[in-house]
C-alpha cells in the first residue's frame, strides 16, 4: 500500500533528500526527526515504521484520517507513551531523545495542545497559564507578576481580556488562544496543535492560523493536525500524510492540490466529496410554527424568535448560521423540549399537531435528534456497539420487557454491515472506535428507533474525508426512502452540497431560505452579515 | 486509539490470554473469594465449614447481601446510599413497635413496614432525581433522620421479643419435603444426623439450571459469531463454581436444611440478577449511570428512574430490618448503625464503579460474601473487631486498586 503514490517517503528510506529542494529554502536544519517508529497495542499495530521530519521554524502538518495513528504518533512523541514502549527512534536537536514523560518532553520544549483543551473552566486565565508552572516564592503565588507576564502573553496571542477573567465565561476560540500563551509561557520551541479549528467558526479559525504564522516568524516550529485541507494550505510548509499507521508520503505545501492530498488520505480517488442523490420532495412531513424559546437559566433571554420551517418526505434542509446563532438549541427544543423553558409554537406531522414536550414523546412521534457532541451526548462510550445501537428503541428487541440478546445482536449486526461500521464485533466498546464509526453508531440507534424525520447537528464534525463521504451515502439513502432530513452544520460547502433546501440563521431567528440552486455561500454569508 | 479498527486474526493461545485480561476482574473475584474461604478453613482447622457455621454465615450476611442488591441499582444508576443501614434500624424498631406495643399482626406488620420503606426510599429519592440535589448529601442527611428517629421512636429502649411467627423469617428452615423417617435413615449413610433432601434437591436443580442457562448463552453468541468465553474456561469456571456450591448444599442438608432466609435471599439474586442483565428497565439504568445526558436524549425517563432506584433500595432496606429484628429477636436503637458502608464495600469489592454505569449482581453478592467470610473466620480464629475492622479496609482498598491497575493495563 505504499508504493501507490508517487512522491513518498518510505519508512525506512531517509527523508531529508526530498526537502531541501521543492521548498526552496536552503538555511534549514531538522528539529525533530521520528525514525521508524512501530507502536503496538495488544494484537494492534497502531504505527507502523512511521518516519517524520520537521525542520526548524516551519509548519508542519500531519493529515490523516481519524484512525490513521496521528494521534498516537503525538503521544509517543510527547511521551504518553515513554521511551522504550515503542520501537524506532526520536531526534530532536540534534540528539536521540528518549522521553519518559509528558514533563520530560515538555522541559524541552515541546508543547502538545489537545483537541479538547486542557483547561480548569473555574480559574482564571492568569492562573490557567502558570498553573503547575506558578510564579511564586516559598510556595506563595506572586500575583503582580502572574498578571503582568500573563498579560505580555496575552498580547502576543491578540487576546485582550483581563488575566484576571474566568475561563468558562470566554468562548473556545478565546480559550484556544489561551492555550497557545500557556505553551509560550514554557519557552515553546515546538508547538503541536490537535485538530485546533474543529470547534471554532470561521473567523476564530483564521485568527489562530494567523496567529501561528506570527509565531513561526518569531522561531517557533509548529505541527498541526487538521482534516481542514484550506487550513493546511494556509498555514502549512510542508505536509506529511499518514494512513493505516503507515507515513505515505511527506510533500511540500505549497501548490499541492487538495484532491492530492485527499487521494494519499483515503488512498483512492475522490472524485466527488457528496454522492449524487436525485432529488424528489414529496408532501410536507414536519411543520414547525412560530417557535420561540427562552434560555433556560437566563429566564428573560430569548434565545428562539418566531421560527417557522418545513420539511418535505425526501428532501434534506440545511440550516446554516454561525456558531452560537441558536441552531443546536431551536433543535434541542423542538426535539422533547430537551432544552430551553417556555417553549411555544406549534409542531406538525403529517398535518396534525403532535406532542413534543418529552423525549419519549418526541421519539414516537417520528423524531431523532443526532447530537452535536457525539461523546457526551450521543453515546456511552463505556458500553458496546450493540448496547449503544438498540438504546432508544429496546421496545422493538424485548417482549414484556424482558431483552433478547439475540435480537439485540442481530439488529446491531444488521446496522454494523449496513452502515460498513468498521469494528471487530459489534460487542466492542464504543469508546474504543474512531470519531467516524462512533458516528455511525449514533446513526445506527437513531435509524433503529425508526423515525420519520431526522435532525442531524453536525453529523460530519470531527470526522474524517472518507467517513463523511460515507455518512452523506447514509444521509441520501434515508431521504430516498421518503425520510426527511434536516441538517444542521457550520461546513457550508457541506450544506451546498447536500440539501434541497437551505435555511439561514442568525441570533435565534430565520433570516432566509434558499433552494439548493440558488444557494451559494457569499449568498448565505450575506444574508447572516446584513441582517 | 485506533487498536480496535484493525481486526487480526490472533492465535489460540493469545486469544485465552486477552480473554483472561479482559475478565480477569470476574474471575479475580471469584478466585479471592475461593482462596479466602480455604485459607479460613485452613487456619480454623475445618470450624469454617462446619455445617452449622455455614448455615450462620448465611444468617449473618443475609441483610448485607440483600441491601447490596438495592445498593448495586444505586450505585450502577450513579448514585449512593448512605442511608440504609439507619433506615434498616428504623424500619426494624416501628415494626418491633408495631408488634410488641400495639400487638398488630405479623403480616400486617411486614407489609407496613415493606411499606415504609418505600416511602423512605421515594421520600429521599424525590430530592434526588427532581431536585438534582447530589445523593450523597441527600441520603448523608436520611442517615442522620433515620437515626435519630430509631431512638426516638423506641424511646432508646430494647424492644422485644417477638412472636414466633416474626422470628421464622430470619430463624425458620424450610421443612423437608420428605418425611423425618425417610430422611433420618438417609443421613446414616452420610454419617449425619439428618438429611434434608429439598436442599440437596434444590441445589441440584440449580447447577443444573445454571449449566443449561449457560450452554444457551453460549450457542447464541456462537451463532451470532460473538466471541464469548473459551470452552475450557467456561467448564473450569463452572466446576468450580458448582463444585462448591453442591459441597455448601450438602453441609445444609445434613445440618437442618434450607434456612427461610436463604430462600428469600436466593430468589431475590435471581431476581435481580435477571432484572439487571436482561430487561429494559434494567437496562436503562445502566445507560442512565454510564452517560445521564445521552439516556435523556435516548427518550429513557431518568428522573423517575433514579426515583425508583430509592424506592426499591428503601424496600430492600425495610426487608433488611425485618430480618435483622427478627434474628436478635428484639429491635435496638444501635441496630444498623455503620452497616451501609459494609453494603457499600460488598458493591464496590463486587467490581461496581463509583461513577456509575457498572457493576453486576453476582459481583455484589460475591464481594458481600468475601466480607461476610472474612468476618466470620476473622471471630472464629478470635481476632479483635480493632484488626477486623483494618483487614476489611484495607481488602476494600485492595480490591479497588486491582480494578484500577487492571484498567490502565488495558488502556
Amino acid at each position: 500500500m505504499r508504493s501507490a503514490w508517487g512522491q513518498q517517503t518510505g519508512p525506512d528510506r531517509a527523508t531529508d533528500a526530498q526537502v531541501g529542494p521543492d521548498l526552496g529554502i536552503s538555511d534549514m536544519t531538522t528539529l525533530l526527526e521520528m525514525r521508524d517508529i512501530t507502536k503496538e497495542f495488544p494484537g494492534v499495530k497502531a504505527l507502523d515504521r512511521v518516519t517524520l521530519s520537521v525542520e526548524q521554524g516551519e509548519i508542519h502538518a500531519i493529515c490523516g484520517e481519524n484512525g490513521a495513528g496521528k494521534s498516537t504518533l503525538m503521544k509517543v512523541l510527547s511521551g504518553v507513551y515513554p521511551a522504550g514502549s515503542y520501537d524506532g527512534e526520536i531526534h530532536y536537536e540534534g540528539a536521540l531523545a528518549e522521553f519518559k514523560s509528558l514533563s520530560d518532553s515538555e522541559a524541552r520544549g515541546i508543547v502538545i495542545i489537545h483537541q479538547e483543551l486542557a483547561l480548569v473552566p473555574q480559574l482564571s486565565i492568569a492562573e490557567n497559564i502558570f498553573l503547575g508552572n506558578e510564579r511564586a516564592t516559598g510556595g506563595v503565588i506572586q500575583w503582580q507578576e502572574t498578571f503582568r507576564r500573563t498579560e505580555a502573553l496575552l498580547a502576543k496571542v491578540g487576546l485582550r481580556d483581563a488575566p484576571g477573567t474566568m475561563v468558562d465565561s470566554i468562548g473556545v476560540g478565546k480559550q484556544q488562544l489561551v492555550e497557545i500563551a500557556k505553551a509560550l509561557s514554557k519557552d515553546v520551541k515546538l508547538l503541536i496543535l490537535d485538530e485546533p479549528t474543529a470547534a471554532l467558526q470561521e473567523n476564530d479559525s483564521r485568527k489562530l492560523l494567523d496567529l501561528m504564522l506570527e509565531l513561526k516568524a518569531q522561531g517557533v516550529t509548529c505541527i498541526i493536525i487538521s482534516h481542514k485541507l484550506g487550513e493546511v494550505r494556509y498555514v502549512a510548509d510542508t505536509v506529511t500524510v499518514i494512513r493505516d499507521g503507515a507515513t505515505v508520503s511527506r510533500l511540500p505545501a505549497k501548490g499541492l492540490e487538495e484532491d492530492h492530498i485527499v487521494r494519499d488520505m483515503v488512498g483512492r480517488d475522490m472524485t466527488h466529496r457528496f454522492p449524487d442523490r436525485p432529488r424528489r420532495a414529496g408532501e410536507v412531513l414536519m411543520e414547525i410554527e412560530n417557535w420561540n424559546v427562552w434560555h433556560p437559566e437566563h429566564a428573560e433571554r430569548q434565545v428562539i424568535h418566531d421560527i417557522g420551517f418545513n420539511v418535505r418526505a425526501g428532501e434534506v434542509v440545511g440550516i446554516a448560521g454561525l456558531m452560537g446563532s441558536g441552531r443546536t438549541e431551536l433543535a434541542m427544543s423542538i426535539f422533547g423540549q430537551s432544552w430551553g423553558r417556555n417553549i411555544s409554537g406549534v409542531a406538525r406531522l403529517h398535518g396534525k399537531p403532535v406532542d413534543l414536550s418529552r423525549v419519549d414523546r418526541a421519539i414516537a412521534a417520528g423524531l431523532a435528534y443526532v447530537t452535536e457532541d457525539r461523546k457526551s451526548l450521543g453515546l456511552i462510550l463505556d458500553e458496546t456497539i450493540r448496547f449503544n445501537t438498540t438504546l432508544a428503541n429496546l421496545e422493538a428487541v424485548s417482549t414484556r420487557g424482558v431483552l433478547s440478546e439475540g435480537q439485540e445482536t442481530e439488529v446491531a449486526e444488521r446496522y454494523r454491515k449496513a452502515l460498513a461500521t468498521r469494528t471487530p464485533s459489534v460487542m466492542q466498546q464504543v469508546g474504543n472506535l474512531s470519531g467516524g464509526n462512533q458516528q455511525k453508531v449514533v446513526l445506527a440507534k437513531w435509524l433503529f428507533a425508526g423515525p420519520e424525520v431526522l435532525i442531524l447537528d453536525e453529523p460530519t464534525r470531527g470526522i474524517d474525508v472518507g467517513a463523511k463521504y460515507e455518512i452523506y451515502s447514509i444521509i441520501n439513502d434515508l431521504s430516498a426512502q421518503g425520510k426527511g432530513v434536516v441538517m444542521i452544520s457550520s461546513e457550508m460547502p457541506e450544506l451546498l452540497g447536500m440539501c434541497d433546501r437551505i435555511y439561514v440563521m442568525n441570533e435565534g431567528a430565520f433570516v432566509g431560505e434558499l433552494a439548493a440552486q440558488d444557494a451559494s455561500q457569499e449568498r448565505i454569508m450575506s444574508l447572516i452579515v446584513n441582517e | 486509539m485506533q487498536s480496535s479498527e484493525t481486526n487480526t486474526a490472533q492465535s489460540e493461545p493469545s486469544r485465552l490470554k486477552a480473554y483472561l485480561k479482559n475478565h480477569m476482574r470476574e474471575y479475580g473475584l471469584l478466585f479471592a473469594l475461593i482462596a479466602i474461604m480455604a485459607f479460613f478453613q485452613i487456619v480454623t482447622a475445618g470450624t469454617l465449614m462446619r455445617p452449622v457455621n455455614i448455615t450462620n454465615l448465611f444468617l449473618q450476611n443475609s441483610y448485607i447481601i440483600i441491601m447490596a442488591l438495592g445498593m448495586l441499582i444505586v450505585i450502577v444508576s450513579g448514585n449512593i446510599d448512605l442511608s440504609v443501614g439507619s433506615v434498616m434500624g428504623f424500619v426494624g424498631a416501628f415494626a418491633a413497635v408495631m408488634v410488641v406495643h400495639w400487638g398488630m399482626p405479623v403480616w400486617i406488620t411486614f407489609i407496613a413496614a415493606l411499606v415504609m420503606g418505600g416511602l423512605i426510599g421515594a421520600a429521599q429519592g424525590y430530592w434526588v432525581a427532581y431536585w438534582k440535589i447530589p445523593s450523597f448529601i441527600v441520603t448523608l442527611a436520611g442517615m442522620l433522620v433515620f437515626r435519630g428517629a430509631s431512638l426516638w421512636l423506641l424511646e432508646g429502649q430494647s424492644v422485644g421479643p417477638f412472636p414466633k411467627s416474626f422470628q421464622i423469617i430470619s430463624t425458620g428452615f424450610v421443612p423437608d419435603i420428605l418425611p423425618r423417617g425417610v430422611t433420618t435413615e438417609l443421613a446414616g449413610l452420610f454419617g449425619a444426623r439428618n438429611f434434608n433432601v429439598l436442599a440437596m434437591a434444590v441445589g441440584l436443580a440449580a447447577v443444573l439450571i445454571v449449566i443449561w442457562l449457560g450452554l444457551r448463552a453460549r450457542a447464541r453468541d456462537k451463532a451470532f459469531g460473538i466471541d464469548g468465553e473459551p470452552a475450557n474456561f467456561f467448564w473450569a469456571r463452572n466446576v468450580i463454581v458448582l463444585g462448591a456450591l453442591l459441597f455448601l448444599t450438602f453441609k445444609l442438608a445434613t445440618f437442618r436444611g434450607l434456612p427461610n432466609v436463604l430462600l428469600t435471599m436466593g430468589v431475590l439474586i435471581v431476581i435481580y440478577a435477571f432484572f439487571t442483565q436482561n430487561t429494559v428497565v434494567g437496562r436503562r439504568i445502566y445507560a442512565l449511570g454510564g452517560n445521564a445526558k445521552a439516556a435523556k436524549l435516548s427518550g429513557i425517563k431518568t428522573e423517575r428512574l433514579t426515583f425508583l432506584a430509592f424506592v426499591n433500595m428503601g424496600v430492600l432496606a425495610a426487608l433488611a430490618g425485618l430480618i435483622f429484628a427478627a434474628r436478635l429477636n428484639t429491635a435496638t436503637p444501635k441496630a444498623g448503625f455503620g452497616l451501609e458502608l459494609d453494603v457499600i464495600a460488598a458493591v464496590f469489592i463486587g467490581g461496581a464503579s463509583m461513577s456509575g454505569g457498572s457493576g453486576k449482581i453476582v459481583g455484589a453478592v460475591v464481594g458481600a460474601f468475601i466480607m461476610g467470610v472474612m468476618n466470620n473466620g476473622m471471630s472464629i480464629m478470635g481476632i479483635g473487631i480493632d484488626y477486623q475492622q483494618m483487614i476489611k479496609g484495607l481488602v476494600l482498598l485492595a480490591a479497588v486498586v486491582f480494578d484500577v491497575y487492571n484498567k490502565q493495563k488495558q488502556g
